[in-house]
């Protein structure tokens, strides 16, 4: 049994070496190692668009312990997972369950990420990982596994990893008279399963269609993966569908590039949220949400234009988790109002935004 | 128009009481929590609860205290008395819950203008009545389990054929499941029907859900409709058994992020609709073959569950919960753990809490070990780790029963297959037989309805056995040694299966590098740099996430986990050590491993490792952080048993040397020492032999008392009469054999006991409390009613008992705290233990005289100089009785007696002007009442019988009818008393003693034990289980019933006066 153990290693660009051994694929890669908290979860995680180009690190230590569901769709998209492939280049964690059991599950993590291609190390002290990107910040890693160690440390924040992960040609998905406009981003399943249950056909357009000129009865600009800025075409597209009063739902990096559109400011968090226990209160009033998270940039509140207001901030450290148009219907919300996995406490955001479609 | 809520200035808190089954330490955490919180805000405090061991009825908590019954009427007197403006009810247990919906009924609330801070009686009342409950969850659509009510034996007969059987049988306002259970058939859902008739009026039959899993979750919301949940949880043990007797695992580990989310959503929806402010729990049976679910209830207070999540997540539940019945909002609260996040938050765990149950069965005769929907153990364990398999073996090594972990135990189990269907208290252990004979993961499955995931787990840890199994110790490579550490054995257990010694083991894995690191509980999986100081050893790790060894710490180890014998008390002297170590200007660690505990809390000690007491894992905290030393004498006989080993590894032991504490422990080694200083003590001696044995108890005349020396082996202590009985007994119980003698020492009949409690110095004798028991010798002093001052003991005696307590403490060299019992008869007075520890009534005594023996205990033990004690401290002009608490009720089948085996589960202590008022207090705090109807005598051999003749004359002019047995009716007729015969169950005639006490003709039954033929031996038995069955007191002590009534002279409810502590002075 100990000699099937493969020795892997995670080196962070600040030279430390994480030793652990394989449970999945055999290669190497590289990525930003970003760890998230979530205590559950990680067929929805893993395929989460938003982790493309990423290493993640779960502080869980217990993990492939209900293995991985099959690949039934409903409405076209896959119910059990939030995109049609695993995004994250690799999974590092502390202890991996060989055997699995759940009535749902029909294989292992470990052979769901053999299938495709992603390295995963376990052994490895997660806490002690976390402590060190928490107090460095992210940081750029690598994963060698095989014997042939040359790979290097690379940025992916510094390409354009949204064309990566956006649909290429639009595709329709019919319910309701209402049409809304999903601006694919990297959008996740289940914000497409949020409007089709509430009747709400969705027209699922690339990040750089021309969707300001869309006949729609309103937008969505979707989560996904890297720096807002790097969007500078659905920018554009978004400030341009302000003008004509589209009601405006974004979510995510789609609050970002909402909040870029109307002319305020983004940056990098130091390790950012990624979770599905984030505290967030409503402005104004004493309720607070718990929501789940996943991103490395937020919008700077100062650099808010007069008309536009914080609708979330972060309980815990203060950052904005949303915004709103006094006179418009634009809405922002940088936590997943869909959960998947998470909390579903501020699904009322879809609500909201269904109410004020044209 | 705006209704005014100002925040309340004087508040009544309600405590739970004794220590039961279902019951425990947990509510000494949440009502301490909910002190300190109105404290913080500027509110007063009135506490009632007689418990007088926990931390909570301490000096600088509650601003009065009130050591009286949690009942209404007493709790009206202190309304009037206190005239509070608010009341709290969810920090009190069942108990403190049932009297708030009581005052809520008969409009006592609304008569003093008393406003219930928290969620609403209204609320509690529907989550506490079944069918009420059904409805509210009907109302938006969650699915309850199938149920119907039943309000007669008819009914529920109807109702059961309606669902189908088998069926659960749920009994309204249970306190912990009592009575509930599943029945198969009609025969027994009767039989269980009619015994919880004689309890409540309505039971409720619902679908079973038999090898769902059972889940749970802990949820608070505030008045702003904010709600979170705390904590996930997951019985490995699926449903069918009590989750308190299940292990628990935190968070759940088997579900879906689907599944979980969905759950908490259906949580969070309920609760809001309830109304629930402040902590709720909600349990679930989730199918394990489909994502279907059942609620199956919510307990709308602080629970062992609430307490569990608390101490599993580092989240201070009970903290939070007072404040949000204040009126705060959660993101208004300061999160006091992280001082980092809000407290709106639900905390992010990277690490696994695992939660074992410790039972006490072998303690009961008669009981049956097979668990079910009642609870039956006495306390439990939490172990922190990061894999399942390093937290399954810790924990049962906290257990503190003898296990070695999941494997390396002796065990054997005749049937294998249905210990593994049909649990018992060993089935952890026929899991791991099962594993190592070979039976498949499925098969496993298939006889427990475990989830699979659990067994897998368990089976890895076999696996590495048998590695280790093959090998010579020299022969373990780093690799497996770290697996082998990392599925958590212990030296020990790696010592056992490569033929080794544990500190041979321990040092070869140091050679090897393989050492455990430090991680913090911050609650938040290290998102945000927390300054907790809640701590665990994992062997998953490369870091220390804490700076160790710093300069002036003193350890102090905690008394594990709660059992017969061991529970509250000691934690009281933890704490109270740690706050001396404190106020001394040293930095206090504690070790613990019990969640129910307030040593345990993260505002008690600078560093709490929520760790095992074992010799390896202290030794490892020892070399981690280097302390001044270690205090082992607070937390029982746990710490106590590791004083020599920790000695001869060279840790600093504070306080009498462990080399003492040995020749206090080892009869032998005692018995010269009290010989060498002219202390008698009854005859004994140590054999290993029939020939033998009977040999010396001819000699020292029967009657004669046995223990085994190898308590774990169930047998128990017992007292003999015949040489018969010695025979009988030494075939049945023990295995006699050099390796496993057996002690027999003289009992000495209708003697008085008499305890100390003592601190001293250097072998000084520093400050001592003399107390009696009301019982003569015979019962266990951990069941004994005991009196402070002494009331009946001669002067003569008290100065004997005195002066051999300076000669021991001479002897021994005591420094810190000791306890001494003695036996005396006629004045001649003996020793029969002596511990170097505190004892179990440390905080009665300590309470009672207004000396904190243990602060005093600490200081001497650190070096420093305490101001002598005037002796006039000691003489107080009231009376301090302390009452034992049992929990026969819940142990189906236990024989309700006391003996020389401790049985019961908690205690009270009440305070009086007088010795019949603080005894009727106390008595009633354990739930006597007085007699108004007719009482059923059997009194017992002649000398018994005629003690209660004076009394029972006196009874008669308060108009009590007296029933009896016949020969106990004769003698009473002859004495002038009217007793009306009924008759013994095997007679078979009517009027029947059984019948009666069916018909509720009867309050109060008093069966004094005697040995005479079996028959009747076994009918007594039957008397005192239906007493207990049908909740009619019990009196089984001659001297206990006799005082009982000499104070009824004195007192009823209404002359019983309510003084708080410190009116007594």
């Amino acid at each position: 049994m100990n000699a099937k153990k493969h020795i892997a290693k995670l080196i962070l660009e600040d030279g430390t070496v994480f030793t652990g051994y394989s449970f999945a694929h055999y290669g190497n890669t590289n990525g930003e190692v970003v760890f998230n908290t979530g205590m559950v979860g990680y067929p929805e995680t893993l395929t989460d668009p938003s982790y493309r180009g990423q290493i993640l690190v779960c502080t869980y230590p217990l993990i492939g312990n209900y293995g991985i569901p099959d690949n039934e769709r409903t409405n076209g998209v896959y119910k059990n997972f939030e995109s049609e492939s695993i995004h994250i280049r690799a999974l590092i964690i502390s202890d991996y369950s060989t055997e699995y059991s759940h009535w749902s599950a029909t294989r292992s993590l470990g052979d769901w990420l053999q299938e495709n291609k992603i390295p995963g190390i376990y052994g490895i002290d997660t806490r002690m990982l976390t402590r060190k990107l928490r107090d460095k910040g992210t940081m750029l890693g690598k994963v060698i596994i095989d014997e042939n160690p040359d790979v290097d440390f690379e940025d992916p924040n510094m390409t354009d990893l949204v064309s990566e992960v956006s649909i290429k040609k639009p595709v329709e998905y019919k319910a309701g008279k209402k049409k809304v406009v999903l601006v694919d981003c990297g959008t996740k399943n289940n914000i497409i399963q949020a409007f089709l249950g509430r009747n709400i056909s969705i027209k699922r357009v690339p990040y750089n269609y021309d969707f300001a000129c869309e006949s729609c009865d309103g937008i969505l600009l979707s989560n996904g993966p890297g720096d807002p800025k790097i969007n500078k075409k659905t920018i554009e597209n978004a400030r341009k569908a302000m003008e004509k009063n589209t009601p405006i739902l974004g979510i995510c990096l789609g609050s970002q590039i909402l909040a870029l559109a109307a002319g305020a400011d983004t940056y990098k968090l130091k390790y950012g949220h990624r979770g599905h226990n984030q505290p967030c209160n409503e402005m104004g009033t004493k309720r607070c949400y718990i929501t789940s998270q996943n991103h490395g940039y937020a919008v700077n509140a100062d650099t808010l234009a007069e008309d536009w207001r914080q609708w979330f901030v972060n309980d815990n450290d203060g950052t904005n988790e949303g915004l709103f148009h006094i006179s418009k219907p634009f809405f922002a919300a940088q936590f997943h109002p869909e959960a998947s996995p998470g909390p579903d406490d501020t699904e009322f955001i879809f609500d909201i935004f269904v109410r004020a479609l044209k | 128009m705006m209704i005014k809520t100002s925040k309340p200035k004087k508040v009544l808190i309600l405590g739970s009481g004794a220590l039961q089954i279902g019951q425990a330490g947990e509510f000494d955490y949440s009502g301490s929590q909910a002190i300190k919180a109105l404290k913080e805000d500027g509110i007063t405090s009135v506490l009632i609860n007689p418990n007088i061991a926990t931390i909570q009825t301490s000096e600088d908590f509650a601003d009065k205290v009130y050591f009286i019954p949690i009942k209404t009427e007493f709790v009206e007197k202190v309304i009037k008395k206190e005239e509070p403006d608010s009341i709290l009810l969810q920090f009190g247990g069942q108990t403190a819950l049932n009297v708030g919906v009581e005052l809520y009924e008969k409009g006592l609330l609304d008569k003093y203008g008393i406003r219930v801070l928290g969620t609403s009686v209204e609320a509690i009342q529907n989550t506490e009545d079944r069918s009420r409950f059904t409805d509210k969850c009907s109302e938006i659509n969650l699915k309850v389990a199938l149920s119907k009510t039943a309000t007669n034996v008819d009914e529920a007969v109807a109702a059961a054929d309606k669902i189908g059987y088998p069926v659960m049988v749920r009994i309204a306002y249970a306190l912990g499941g009592l009575g509930s259970g599943i029945v198969t058939s009609r025969e027994e859902l009767v039989e269980k029907a009619k015994r919880a008739f004689s309890f409540t009026k309505q039971i409720l039959i619902e679908e079973s859900l038999h090898g769902w899993k059972e889940v749970e979750y802990e949820i608070v919301r505030d008045k702003y409709n904010n709600c979170i949940t705390i904590c996930s949880m997951e019985n490995i043990d699926p449903m069918g058994i009590h989750t308190g007797d299940s292990v628990v695992i935190a968070p759940v580990q088997t579900l879906s992020a689907k599944e979980n989310f969905k759950l908490r959503s259906i949580g969070i929806k309920l609760i809001r609709h309830l109304g629930v402010i402040g902590e709720c729990n909600i349990q679930y049976a989730l199918d394990p073959n489909s994502d279907d679910y059942r609620i199956i209830e919510v307990n709308a207070r602080l629970s062992r569950s609430s307490a569990l999540a608390s101490k599993a997540t580092g989240y201070p539940l009970a903290f939070i919960a007072t404040k949000l019945a204040l009126g705060y909002a959660l993101n208004e609260v300061e999160n006091i753990i992280t001082k980092e996040t809000s407290a709106c938050f639900e905390p992010a765990l990277d690490y696994v809490a695992l939660k074992f149950p410790r039972w006490d069965l072998q303690k009961f005769q008669q009981v049956s070990t097979q668990l079910g929907s009642e609870m039956k153990s006495v306390g439990e364990v939490m172990s922190l780790g990061r894999s399942f398999e390093e937290v399954l073996q810790k924990a049962i090594r906290m257990l503190d029963v003898g296990a070695k972990g999941f494997v390396c135990n002796d065990l054997e189990f005749n049937d294998l297959d249905k210990e593994l269907s049909e649990p018992t208290d060993k089935r952890i252990f026929a899991i791991a037989k099962a594993l190592q004979c070979g039976y498949s993961v499925e098969k496993i499955f298939e006889l427990t309805k475990i989830t699979k995931w659990f067994i897998y787990k368990m089976k890895n840890i076999i696996d590495t056995e048998n590695m280790l199994g093959k090998l010579k110790p020299d022969k373990i490579s780093e690799d497996l040694m770290r697996e082998a550490k990392q599925n958590g054995f212990s030296d020990l257990q790696i010592a056992i299966l490569t033929g080794s010694e544990e500190l041979e083991i321990r040092n070869l894995r140091k050679k090897l590098n393989v050492l455990p690191v430090v991680k913090q509980i911050d609650t938040l999986a290290a998102e945000f740099p927390a300054q907790t100081n809640y701590l665990y050893l994992t062997y998953h790790g490369i870091e220390n996430d804490i700076s160790i060894g710093e300069e002036n710490q003193i350890v102090v180890l905690g008394g594990g986990p709660y059992r017969i014998g061991s529970s509250v008390e000691f934690d009281w002297c933890c704490v109270n050590a740690v706050m001396a170590i404190n106020k001394a200007g040293y930095k206090s660690i504690m070790i613990n491993c019990n969640p129910e505990t307030v040593s345990t809390d993260y505002d008690i000690c600078d560093k709490l490792y929520f760790e095992q007491l074992t010799h390896e894992r202290v030794l490892d905290i020892y070399e981690l952080e280097n302390p001044e030393g270690i205090i082992i004498s607070m937390g029982g006989q746990t710490p106590n048993n590791l004083a020599i080993k920790l000695h001869n590894q060279g840790v600093k032991i504070l306080g009498t040397s462990p080399i003492q504490i040995d020749n206090a422990e080892n009869r032998n080694k005692f018995s010269q020492i009290l010989d060498r200083i002219e202390v008698d003590q009854p005859e004994w001696k140590e054999l290993t032999s029939l020939p033998e044995a009977k040999s010396f108890a001819e000699k020292v005349k029967y009657p004669v008392l046995i223990r085994p020396s190898y308590v774990l082996s169930g047998a128990a202590m017992s007292i003999v009469l015949t040489k018969d009985e010695l025979e009988e007994y030494l075939h049945k119980a023990t295995d006699l054999n050099p390796e496993h003698p057996v002690v027999i020492s003289k009992f000495i009949t209708d003697a008085k006991e008499i305890e100390v409690d003592a601190v001293a110095d250097h072998g000084n004798l520093f400050c001592y409390a003399i107390a009696e028991h009301v019982e003569n010798a015979g019962v266990h002093s951990g069941d004994a009613t005991i009196v402070l001052p002494p009331q009946r003991t001669y002067l003569e005696t008290m100065r004997r008992v005195k002066i051999i307590t300076k000669e021991i403490a001479k002897a021994l060299e005591i420094t810190g705290p000791f306890n001494i019992q003695f036996i005396a008869k006629d004045n001649d007075v003996k020793v029969i233990e002596c511990n170097l520890r505190a004892s179990r009534s440390f905080p009665f005594v300590s309470k009672t005289l207004k000396i904190n023996f243990i602060e005093i205990a600490t200081r001497l033990m650190l070096g420093e100089k305490v101001p002598r004690i005037d002796k006039s401290s000691f003489d107080v002009d009231y009376v301090g009785v302390k009452a034992s608490q049992f929990s026969f009720t819940r142990l189906k089948g236990s024989d309700p007696v006391t003996g020389v085996e401790m049985s019961s589960t908690g205690e009270v202590a009440c305070l009086g002007d007088d010795y019949n008022e603080a005894f009727l207090k106390s008595l009633m705090s354990t739930g006597y009442r007085i007699p108004k109807k007719a009482i059923m005598l059997s009194t017992g051999v002649l000398k018994s019988k005629a003690e209660l003749i004076e009394e029972l004359h006196f009874l008669k002019k308060l108009g009590i009818k007296f029933y009896g047995t016949e020969r106990t009716a004769n003698f009473y007729k002859q004495n002038g008393i009217d007793v009306e015969i009924l008759y013994r169950s095997f007679e078979h005639k009517e009027p029947a003693i059984l019948t009666y006490m069916a018909e509720g003709k009867i309050d109060l039954v008093i069966n004094i034990p005697k040995t005479s033929e079996k028959i009747e031996l076994d009918d007594d038995y039957i008397i005192r289980r239906k007493a207990v069955d049908l909740n009619i007191s019990l009196f089984t002590n001659v001297q206990f019933a006799k005082r009982f009534f000499k104070a009824l002279k004195h007192y009823n409810e209404d002359t019983l006066r309510v003084k708080s502590w410190d009116e007594y002075s």
